[in-house]
């Protein structure tokens, strides 16, 4: 099973957490066109390879973190906080 | 050759050594009127529907690994057409009437069964949606029944429906006309037919790139066996659609993620109906072979792996045995994930894209075995003429953009 690290409890199997998607999304403006609000809805990388997205620890403390994490073998690279800048990833 | 009888006779007087191929594996020829990309089912049915309905030949499918090898030859193959909006109703009960008629069509028997699909309503709200849905599919013209609870115990006495059951069950919503077909036999009898109409099925040929002139207009694409000239495209690629669509220089509105299932050792006939309980994310129908094919609720994160998690398959087996106690003895023989399209509404997208003379069918996500035959029959339309099939106008790209989903989540089956 996979595991994750949550930054406030530790490692835990995949099944205490819920994926929330892709992270550092940026929210248009309310002048947005509705191309740009369709496409901040509901368009995305959706990448084979390394995934930027975010998870709560839903059955566990509840909070909501940032995972680097490759869709393809499920290698986690890095776990950081919300609000954390991207992680550089090596090469 | 075509299939028959005699066929069978001739073959088996010379110890069925003599079958010729069912299609050909030619080299790629420089240039195509039409490349699909994708030997799934909706890529070769697309081929197909070019050749029989439109009269265009000269049309190479390209698939990466082999026929049938993505979610297509994965699937639990459920074939219904229980959909809410009108929209989705008269896409997928096209599909269903095209399916009923396929084995006839193909000269390849894709052993329909129309044994019926039985959605359980485990409390009062589920009854009331239930009989909301059967009147709306009712009003569309579609065969859909409710059941009484001592109805639904006839049908499937293996199901728990004693007083400690852990999911009490209050009846069921049944489309009687819905059923399974051999997933197999759908991709390889298009590619038969196919094949027979002149396209060529190139296999072991993964598309590495689209290349487009000055005005952005697709001239050809780039594969793993070489360059191909064509000025139209159909991408039918499943949960590799946004791959397909970052190598055109445009994103969809999809994400992957694993949906896994898995099989039982045979046994003998003891369920002959598909039963799903969307309340606890599993349904069971029971293979010709005797296995128990049991299906799951998707593995909730993004995912290219194929392979499922072990949680959902905990999940789901349990799920399974608390509705059919008596199957706990069973081994699993098998289990496995495909990678599948998910779209915010559950409906697919079949038409053009920002790319000129680049076409897509995608976003079935947990479903569209069902609609191979209408997936096919829409794109080819659009290939072919440049304009969308009616009964793909609702389904076009643009709708994430105007607002105008069409939301099936509950009508896909299971939740998600
Ligand atoms: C476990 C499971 C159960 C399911 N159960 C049901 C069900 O009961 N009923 C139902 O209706 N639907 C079901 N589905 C959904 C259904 O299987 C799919 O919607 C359908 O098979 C999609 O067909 P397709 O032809 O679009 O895709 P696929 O069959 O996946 O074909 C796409 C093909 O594109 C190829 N490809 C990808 N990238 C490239 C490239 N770069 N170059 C060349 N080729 C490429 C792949 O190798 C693949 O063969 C299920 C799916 C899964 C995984
Ligand atoms: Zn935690």
């Amino acid at each position: 099973m996979m595991q994750l690290s949550c930054p406030w409890c530790g490692l835990r199997d995949e099944t205490e957490f819920a994926c929330g998607g892709t992270t550092h999304l940026e929210r248009p403006p309310l002048a947005a066109t509705d191309a740009d609000w369709g496409h901040y809805l509901f368009f995305r990388d959706n990448p084979k390879g390394v995934h930027l997205e975010r998870w709560r620890h839903a059955w566990g403390c509840g909070q909501w973190f940032n995972v680097a994490r490759d869709t393809v073998t499920h290698d986690v690279l890095a776990v950081y906080r919300m609000g954390d800048p991207p992680p550089r990833l090596g090469a | 050759m075509r299939y028959s009888a005699l066929a069978l006779l001739r073959g088996a007087l010379s110890g069925h050594r003599n079958w010729p191929p069912a299609w050909r594996s030619p080299e790629p020829k420089p240039q195509y009127d039409v490349v699909i990309v994708g030997g799934g089912g909706h890529g070769l049915a697309s081929a197909y529907y070019l050749a029989k309905n439109h009269g265009i030949t000269n049309v190479a499918v390209l698939e990466r690994g082999w026929l049938g090898g993505g979610n297509t030859g994965r699937n639990t193959t459920v074939v219904r057409s229980n959909y809410l909006y009108p929209e989705s109703a008269r896409l997928y009960d096209f599909s269903l009437r095209l399916y009923e008629g396929l084995a006839r069509e193909l000269n390849f028997n894709v052993m329909l069964s129309q044994r019926g699909h039985l959605m359980l309503a485990h409390s009062r709200h589920d009854l009331e949606s239930m009989s909301r849905w059967a009147n709306t599919m009712a009003m569309h013209g579609i065969d859909a029944q409710l059941l009484t609870r001592e109805q639904v115990g006839a049908m499937v006495p293996a199901l728990d429906l004693s007083a400690g059951a852990r999911y009490p069950v209050l009846g069921a919503f049944m489309q009687p006309r819905a059923g399974t077909a051999r997933h197999d036999a759908v991709a390889w009898g298009y590619a038969r037919g196919a094949d027979h109409l002149g396209v060529d099925i190139i296999q072991n040929c993964a598309v590495t790139g689209f290349v487009t002139d000055a005005n952005g207009h697709v001239t050809g694409v780039d594969t793993s066996r070489g360059r191909i000239r064509t000025a139209r495209v159909g991408i039918a690629a499943a949960g590799h659609s946004s791959v397909l669509a970052k190598l055109a220089g445009f994103r969809l509105p999809v994400t992957s993620y694993a949906l896994q299932a898995m099989v039982t050792e045979p046994l003998k006939p003891r369920l002959d109906t598909v039963v799903i309980s969307p309340g606890t994310g599993a349904y069971v129908s029971q293979s010709d072979k005797g296995e128990m094919v049991i299906g799951a609720s998707l593995d909730l994160f993004p995912s290219y792996a194929q392979r499922g998690s072990f949680g959902v398959l905990q999940g789901v087996v349990a799920a399974t045995l608390a509705m059919f106690p008596s199957f706990s003895r069973l081994r699993l023989m098998r289990q496995w994930a495909g990678i599948v399209d998910v779209v915010h509404d559950s409906s697919p997208i079949i038409g053009p894209t920002p790319v000129p003379g680049l076409y897509i069918n995608c976003g079935w996500g947990t479903g569209g075995f069902k609609a191979i035959p209408v997936g096919g029959w829409t794109l080819a339309h659009v290939l072919a003429t440049g304009r969308n099939h009616e009964l793909a106008e609702a389904f076009q790209l643009e709708r994430f953009v105007t607002g105008r989903l069409i939301d099936e989540a509950a009508a896909s089956g299971i939740a998600h």
